[in-house]
């Protein structure tokens, strides 16, 4: 187990990179913490799996250094660093059994028999594969297949990090609750370090104790889920977190007020003068909508109701903004008055979150 | 669902039947029919009953000519799978090289036959040929035409020139179907490079490989043109393979019974063997997705 840290790390696809938007990964300073659980979450192609393979040893950064507890590894192999890593797709040798499937990674390293037989009856109890040990791991399901996978990747006890690479893609929703849930407890008992690349947020907030999102090839934040969803550093956390994401609307902000078009929002932090794109950005679940006729005007469109609460979909400008009302409210297409939380309102100069002062 | 029946649908395989009929059975039956007659002459035929197949059958000419067939079909392809295996995992996978390594490995299977056997019969040449030439004067005693050893030597090699590239242009097709996540697997697993051949690449070789030795073995079994141009089936009849003593019987000697029931029983073999060979291959297929469920 280690602690693993990435130094001023950018890497390119190219061979002379020039402008910054040659990089895939965009340079980044970050130590995962030894024994945490992270989640590496983002689009497709923003470059996660890069990320990931650089750690893994699977790929050399164009520059910068990768360090495991303070020894450089940036030119050691994937074998040297003793990492495990589970693919998106299923990688299981065919002509062998599940069971001598699990064993591999422990036979190549000559651990001895009775202590591989031990920890692959382990493993496939855990991941509920014990009745098909015997079995060729040809003609098995996808589902199966990957339970390989991420039994091989955990076979192990003594690797520096587990490294998951969108494992539950080919997986059933509902065994995908009960994997996650495997490996999160199989976390808490061996304590290995855990990056877990995935698009999928929901899967991300249950898995991890700290989340990285990424967009563009650049690491936007890196929190606790209640801090992503409170607050967004970049607009790209507020509109991929969050069911429907953050509502964005262009604004002027003097001091503790903002004013979108025609109406004056009040901000729970005073703000200097501000330069560039300026907006503000209100979660759906901290609008209200108003009858008194106070706070933004718009017009709801549409209204969702998803059981436990309603999703008002409303137009302000040509924009849309969505509000989260309670199950209860009684809500009629037309036009409405919007009001925000002054607390739970951010603002974003460039796509970026600026820090007020207290009011 | 009800299906309903209805037999005219018969019809429509009926142009393909005429077309099989023309083309292979009607050829193929007139073989049989001289197989099961003799004639002394003014085509007048005569019923013999399986004579000639049991005189094929006790023929030491045969025989013989079958032992070198299979001897030959042996050794070219204990060459010719492993070593087409070893260079489709030696070339480059992308890139500029290796599109040049797949044209010059697509070059010999452009040769025509009889070509190739000219080309090698000017190349092992002693007086004027390159290699017989080199060897000659490096003091090896070669002689494509007077020694059993050498002539062999230059068969063999030749169809090794000639058809590798088949067997290897088959294997690199099925090496570049493995999507790269499985050598990154191996890698984090530990697999050594013989573990990676073994249970990743092997495998996944498996279904092309089965095409591979299928069309080498028919093909050397029914190898003609190249040694008849080479030796002629010499020196004596040290290299007269079952094709080349097929032609000397039918067209050379003209005895046409034997002939024909020679070539269906010759015929026979290649299909038993290609059929047992392609059914165990399947069957181990099926065994292994059927262990699964």
């Amino acid at each position: 187990m280690a602690k693993i840290t990435l130094d001023a790390l950018a890497h390119s696809y190219l061979p002379h990179p020039k402008a910054e938007q040659d990089y895939a990964l965009k340079q980044l300073n970050h130590v995962w913490a030894d024994g945490e659980a992270y989640a590496l979450l983002g689009a497709s192609g923003c470059g996660k799996t890069t990320l990931l393979n650089i750690i893994s040893g699977l790929l050399t950064p164009s520059q910068g250094r990768i360090l495991f507890n303070d020894r450089d590894v940036t030119q050691t192999s994937t074998t040297e660093r003793n990492i495990a890593q589970v693919f998106q797709f299923p990688v299981v040798y065919d002509t062998m059994t599940v069971r001598a499937n699990l064993a591999f990674p422990l036979k190549n390293r000559g651990a001895p028999a009775a202590y591989v037989a031990e920890r692959v009856q382990q493993i496939a109890r855990m991941i509920g594969l014990e009745e098909m040990l015997e079995r060729k791991a040809r003609g098995l399901t996808a589902d199966a297949k990957q339970k390989i996978s991420l039994g091989r990747g955990m076979v192990r006890e003594d690797v520096n990090a587990i490294l998951f690479d969108e494992p539950l893609t080919v997986i059933d929703p509902q065994m995908k609750w009960e994997l996650r849930t495997q490996l999160k407890k199989l976390h808490r008992e061996f304590g290995h370090t855990m990056i877990y690349v995935t698009h999928d947020q929901t899967e991300a907030l249950t898995f991890a104790d700290k989340v990285v999102v990424m967009h563009d090839g650049r690491v936007v934040q890196i929190g606790t889920p209640q801090e992503l969803f409170e607050t967004p550093e970049h607009t790209f956390v507020g509109y991929f977190i969050g069911s429907p994401g953050m509502n964005l609307l262009p604004a002027h902000v003097e001091g503790a007020r903002a004013r979108v078009g025609d109406t004056q929002i009040a901000l729970g932090a005073r703000y200097g003068a501000l330069s560039g794109k300026v907006e503000i950005g209100v979660r759906p679940e901290f609008l209200r909508l108003n009858r008194v006729g106070a706070g933004l005007p718009v017009q709801v469109t549409r209204i969702e109701d998803v059981g436990r609460h309603k999703i008002v979909r409303a137009r302000f400008d040509g924009r849309e903004i969505n509000i989260v009302a309670p199950e209860g409210d009684r809500i009629a297409p037309g036009a409405a008055h919007v009001e925000a939380d002054p607390g739970r309102v951010n603002v974003y100069v460039d796509d970026w979150r600026v820090q007020g002062e207290a009011a | 669902m009800n299906k309903s029946v209805n037999q005219k649908a018969w019809f429509l395989v009926l142009p393909v039947l005429l077309l099989v009929a023309f083309s292979a059975v009607v050829p193929l039956m007139t073989v049989v029919n001289y197989s099961v007659q003799d004639t002394f002459g003014n085509n007048a035929f005569f019923w013999n009953g399986i004579a000639w197949f049991s005189d094929t059958l006790h023929s030491p000419r045969v025989w013989g000519s079958l032992g070198r067939q299979t001897a030959f079909t042996a050794i070219i392809l204990a060459i010719e799978v492993p070593l087409g295996i070893f260079v489709a995992l030696n070339m480059p996978k992308k890139g500029f090289w290796s599109t040049i390594c797949l044209v010059l490995m697509a070059l010999p299977l452009l040769i025509p036959w009889n070509v190739v056997g000219t080309i090698w019969q000017i190349f092992g040449r002693v007086d004027i040929g390159l290699l017989g030439y080199t060897l000659f004067h490096l003091g090896i005693d070669y002689n494509y035409t007077q020694g059993f050893y050498s002539a062999w030597a230059t068969v063999v090699v030749m169809d090794v020139w000639h058809w590798t590239s088949l067997v290897a242009l088959l294997c690199y097709a099925g090496l570049q179907s493995i999507p790269q996540a499985y050598y990154q697997a191996a890698r984090i697993d530990q697999a050594s490079r013989w573990k990676v051949f073994r249970y990743i690449e092997l495998p996944k070789m498996r279904g092309v490989l089965t095409i591979a030795i299928l069309l080498r073995f028919m093909d050397s079994f029914k190898i003609y043109t190249e040694p008849f141009v080479l030796t002629g089936g010499g020196p004596g009849n040290s290299t007269t393979f079952l094709s080349i003593d097929l032609v000397k019987m039918a067209l050379g000697q003209f005895d046409l019974g034997p002939a024909a029931a020679f070539s269906l029983m010759y015929f026979l073999i290649i299909l038993l063997v290609s059929w047992v060979f392609y059914t165990v291959m399947m069957q181990i297929d099926k065994d292994d997705v059927e262990g699964g469920k």
